[in-house]
């Protein structure tokens, strides 16, 4: 990891609520190379929170602080809308979990690719139609014209999910996150998105935050990992080094893995301790 | 301030029984009611207009209603008469007040018409499905779809002016919302526990309908019924302004705002003071309503 | 080519409910008919006639047949456009009815126009600042829309606006001086001055339009902004409305471009209704002002027993509103790619 492109330390997110205010994120850290780093966690535990912090997307309500929480050169603390509003899309992108919520059902999807482009590099209409034909060819769409003109509805989960790689990277990110990118997804289809996004953040030089519940896909893809419980990292090692990991929720997990090689006569069940609540050194 | 006693059992998080959690729900969304300031000035003016209606002879001389005092005619409002006199001399304030009890009794009569028609378009419909559901929801859809207003206006030419014939028209227009809602909570009861139960022990389908299915309706259509009270008294009263309701020298609001018609420039308050009690009247139903439908259906408001 | 069938399919239900809808419609204007009180056969043959005549006089105008038949006879006249004489009027009542009705539209059209132009931002901006004063305005806006005598507000505003104020214009459509001076082509006066070129007509029609116009439009408002304001609050909590801000667009951009698109395809049916109760609403705002269309067409009729210009105007209205139905059913698919393929979520 020679520079880091992302780095965020004792971030903290707390939701207000009718009994009391609930704290999504409790103080988390790490940082961001090019690299692709995965982040898994049950459901809850704050993945989805940590990535919109980042993109200064929670709702109003949610309350945020940090003691780092940088992009590159620029610091993300306390920067207004229209601040981040320059970042996203253009520095940072983001990529969700399902495209047939996450595109507008009633544009064409090349022109919803077209708009990050016209709204970052404001080269007009014409230069960005063939940027995003072009972004359609890079992301393995075969007939890019027909593609173009499609409405979400008509393109399965895999050519949609490419579409929205292609509408979030057409500006030229640095980081990108991606939110389960690959959850709603038929398994076949899973790896040949991986692989595009694997494709696309190595050609470009990126760092690629990978969020999913997964353990099995972010230890295969993953150079290294963050294991989140209840708005904490409880661990952060290599993928390769997961074998060796500490951390008692971690160990939970992987003994819940199904394993092929060897038949167990029932399935673990996930043990939980008060204790990991509390911050690990 | 924690709750102490009765408000500690009503609000407690683990309720002892059914009975407990339910007088602790409807005791959440009492309060929850009595916080909102518009549910309760909409409360505040229904109740109003029951204790008008009830007490009016209390609240002003009867035969003031009627009572023609020629040389009285057109006086602006003053003590002796507070909301003045119209045309005829008459003292606008006692008729006002005599005019809750017809509006009363429009909505209530109506009320009447619909609920039943209502109900028994709408339960048979969930209740038996098949061909009697298709032809009377199709029957239903014919009538959601035609223009409301003036269908009652032509019922009303055809039957002749009145009051009972105003309330027929309104009801003979007003029910299709009523059977689509029985016949959506119908069909949302029909596969559960107790009416099955009630099946199997032989019971027919009407003594079905009527003691376990009707029973469970009625709540969410009364609740429909005075979202609709507004809309129901605006149309009486355009019927009353048109003519076709009430006859003179009935104190019907809506045919007072006509009957000042004629001197608004010179004598704005014989058709302003009716009118202003037709608007807060229905502006207190629809307050009512969304109050009840705010805690009822969070989702719509 | 399964597409082609379902488009079939849709289009052949649609026929089927818009005649299901203008049967039950005729049928229950049939009905109307036969139950005034007054006997139409005396109303000819007058109360005197010999009790021979009567029934000569009662077979002519086809009344000693089955109801069945009857009915079957009055279906076909009324699709023939026969709708009977105006007994006022003396005329063929559906002459009668395109006479009044562009009058009716204009008013409404004008009054639309109002609603949509302010009732969609306002809307639009209750959603995007929910609990704000805006959104707390357009609530009570509502409130008090939903509960507004219609005829009441209007001699109201005759009475501040044109007797105190002097700003608008007074009853009817235009001045006496003004009447009768340009051509009628549309019925539509503010259309067939400006046609016509005589800009002082169009002035006085537009200063009579003001005041009902902006009446009707403030209690359409009411509904439109109110739609509009949950329509929106659906959308902005939809993933796409977050992935559009996570590529950079402006919250304006993603509101008014993204979500306002999503919103037209249900607002389409909003404003058909809104079109709808203002067309029925004429009986009573007609009155009020003294606008000589529709409205105040059927309500002379109303009051003088003229059962076949009541029922004519009330399938007139009827068929507008089935129009008006079908309208949006066909234009569903126009607005909504998803919808010709039934992936409507
Ligand atoms: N807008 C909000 N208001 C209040 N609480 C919220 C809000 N958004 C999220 N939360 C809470 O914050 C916690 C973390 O949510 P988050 O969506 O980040 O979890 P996650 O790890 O992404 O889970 P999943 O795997 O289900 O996506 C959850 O307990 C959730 O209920
Ligand atoms: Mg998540």
């Amino acid at each position: 990891m020679s520079e880091i492109l992302l780095e965020v330390a004792d971030l903290r997110v707390t939701y207000p609520g009718e009994g009391g205010d609930f704290a999504a994120l409790r103080g988390i850290g790490f940082a961001l190379g090019r690299e692709r780093l995965g982040i898994v966690g049950e459901s809850g535990s704050g993945k989805s929170t940590a990535g919109r912090a980042i993109m200064g997307l929670l709702p109003p309500s949610a309350r945020v602080g940090a003691e780092v929480l940088r992009l590159g050169e620029t610091d993300l603390r306390g920067l207004d809308e229209a601040g981040f509003r320059r970042l996203r899309g253009r520095r940072i992108g983001m990529v969700l979990q399902d495209p047939k919520y996450a595109l507008n059902p009633l544009l064409r999807v090349g022109e919803q690719i077209a708009e990050t482009h016209r709204t970052h590099l404001r080269q007009g209409r014409r230069a960005a139609r063939q940027a995003a034909l072009a972004m359609l060819e890079s992301v393995h769409i075969r007939d890019p014209a027909r593609v173009y003109r499609a409405f979400p509805h008509e393109l399965s989960g895999g050519m949609g999910q490419r579409v929205m790689i292609a509408m979030m990277l057409i500006a030229g990110p640095e980081v990108l996150i991606a939110d389960e990118p690959t959850s709603a997804l038929d398994a076949s289809v899973q790896r040949q998105v991986l692989a595009i996004l694997d494709e696309q953040v190595r050609a470009r030089g990126m760092g690629l935050l990978l969020i999913s519940h997964n353990l099995h896909l972010v230890r295969a893809f993953c150079d290294r990992v963050l294991v989140m419980y209840a708005g904490r990292v409880v661990e952060s090692c290599r993928a390769s080094e997961l074998a060796a990991a500490r951390h008692p929720y971690t160990r939970g997990l992987l003994a819940a893995l199904p394993d092929l090689a060897h038949r167990r006569a029932r399935l673990p069940v996930l043990a939980r301790d008060p204790d990991w609540l509390e911050p690990v050194r | 301030m924690k709750p102490v006693g009765w408000q500690a059992w009503l609000l407690t998080e683990t309720p002892g029984g059914r009975a407990q959690a339910r007088a602790g729900r409807w005791y959440r969304n009492l309060r929850r009611f009595a916080r909102n300031p518009l549910a309760m000035s909409g409360l505040f003016v229904v109740l109003a207009l029951i204790a008008v209606a009830l007490a009016a002879p209390l609240l002003a001389p009867a035969r003031a209603v009627v009572l023609q005092a020629l040389p009285d005619r057109l006086l602006p409002p003053s003590l002796a008469h507070p909301f003045g006199t119209d045309e005829l001399g008459r003292d606008l304030y006692a008729r006002v007040v005599f005019g809750a009890r017809i509006t009363l009794s429009i909505v209530a009569m109506v009320a009447l018409i619909v609920l039943p028609i209502g109900l028994g378009i709408g339960l048979p419909a969930g209740y038996f499905g098949g061909w009697i559901d298709l032809v009377l929801m199709r029957l239903t859809d014919i009538f959601l779809a035609f223009p409301r207003l003036i269908l009652a206006l032509a019922f009303a030419a055809a039957l002749g002016p009145g009051i009972r014939n105003a309330v027929i028209a309104i009801a003979l227009t007003a029910w299709p919302p009523y059977a689509r809602l029985a016949r959506a909570e119908t069909l949302s009861l029909r596969a559960r526990e107790f009416v099955l139960a009630a099946e199997l022990q032989g019971a027919s389908a009407w003594r079905i309908l009527r003691t376990q299915i009707l029973p469970l309706c009625l709540p969410s259509v009364i609740i429909r019924l005075t979202l609709d009270m507004a809309g129901i008294i605006l149309t009486a009263a355009g019927l009353g302004f048109l003519g076709l309701g009430a006859q003179p020298p009935s104190p019907e609001w809506g045919a007072m705002v006509a009957s000042g018609r004629d001197v608004l420039l010179d004598q704005w308050w014989v058709a302003t003071i009716p009118g202003l009690a037709i608007f807060v009247v229905s502006l207190g139903f629809n307050l009512l309503g969304d109050g009840l439908r705010e805690i009822f259906d969070p989702r719509a408001a | 080519m399964d597409a082609a069938v379902a488009g079939l399919r849709r289009l052949l239900r649609l026929i089927l409910s818009v005649a299901a809808t203008f049967l039950g419609l005729t049928l229950v204007t049939f009905v109307i008919g036969r139950l005034i009180p007054i006997d139409p056969v005396l109303a000819v043959v007058g109360e005197h006639a010999a009790p021979s005549v009567y029934r000569a006089a009662r077979a002519r105008m086809g009344l000693d047949l089955p109801l069945s038949v009857q009915y079957l006879r009055y279906l076909r006249q009324i699709l023939h456009g026969d709708f009977g004489t105006s007994v006022i009027t003396g005329q063929p009542v559906l002459t009668d009815l395109l006479h009044v009705f562009p009058a009716t539209v204009e008013l409404s059209l004008a009054a639309l126009l109002i609603g949509l132009g302010l009732g969609i931002p306002l809307g639009v901006l209750a959603a995007t600042r929910r609990g704000g004063a805006i959104d707390q305005a357009v609530r009570l806006l509502s409130l008090f829309g939903y509960s507004m005598p219609v005829f009441w507000l209007g001699l109201i505003g005759l009475l501040v606006f044109y007797a105190r104020l002097g700003w608008v214009a007074g009853p009817g459509r235009l001045d006496v001086g003004f009447e009768d001076m340009v051509p009628e082509r549309s019925g539509l006066l503010l259309l067939d001055s400006a046609l016509a070129g005589q800009w002082d007509v169009m002035a006085n029609a537009a200063a009579h339009l003001l005041l009902p116009a902006a009446i009707l439009g403030l209690l359409s408002l009411a509904f439109i902004a109110r739609m509009t304001r949950s329509f929106m609050l659906g959308q902005l909590s939809q993933e796409y409305v977050l992935a559009a801000r996570a590529k950079g667009l402006s919250r304006r951009r993603v509101v008014w471009v993204h979500g306002l698109r999503n919103i037209a395809v249900p607002l389409i049916t909003v404003i058909a209704l809104t079109f709808g109760s203002l067309l029925e609403g004429a009986v009573l705002t007609e009155t009020v002002f003294a606008w000589p269309g529709l409205g105040l067409y059927m309500k002379n009729s109303l009051f003088n027993a003229d059962m076949n210009a009541v029922i004519g105007g009330t399938i007139l209205i009827g068929v507008v509103y089935i129009g008006l139905n079908l309208l949006t059913d066909l234009l569903y698919p126009l607005l909504d790619p998803r919808a010709d393929t039934g992936a409507r979520r």
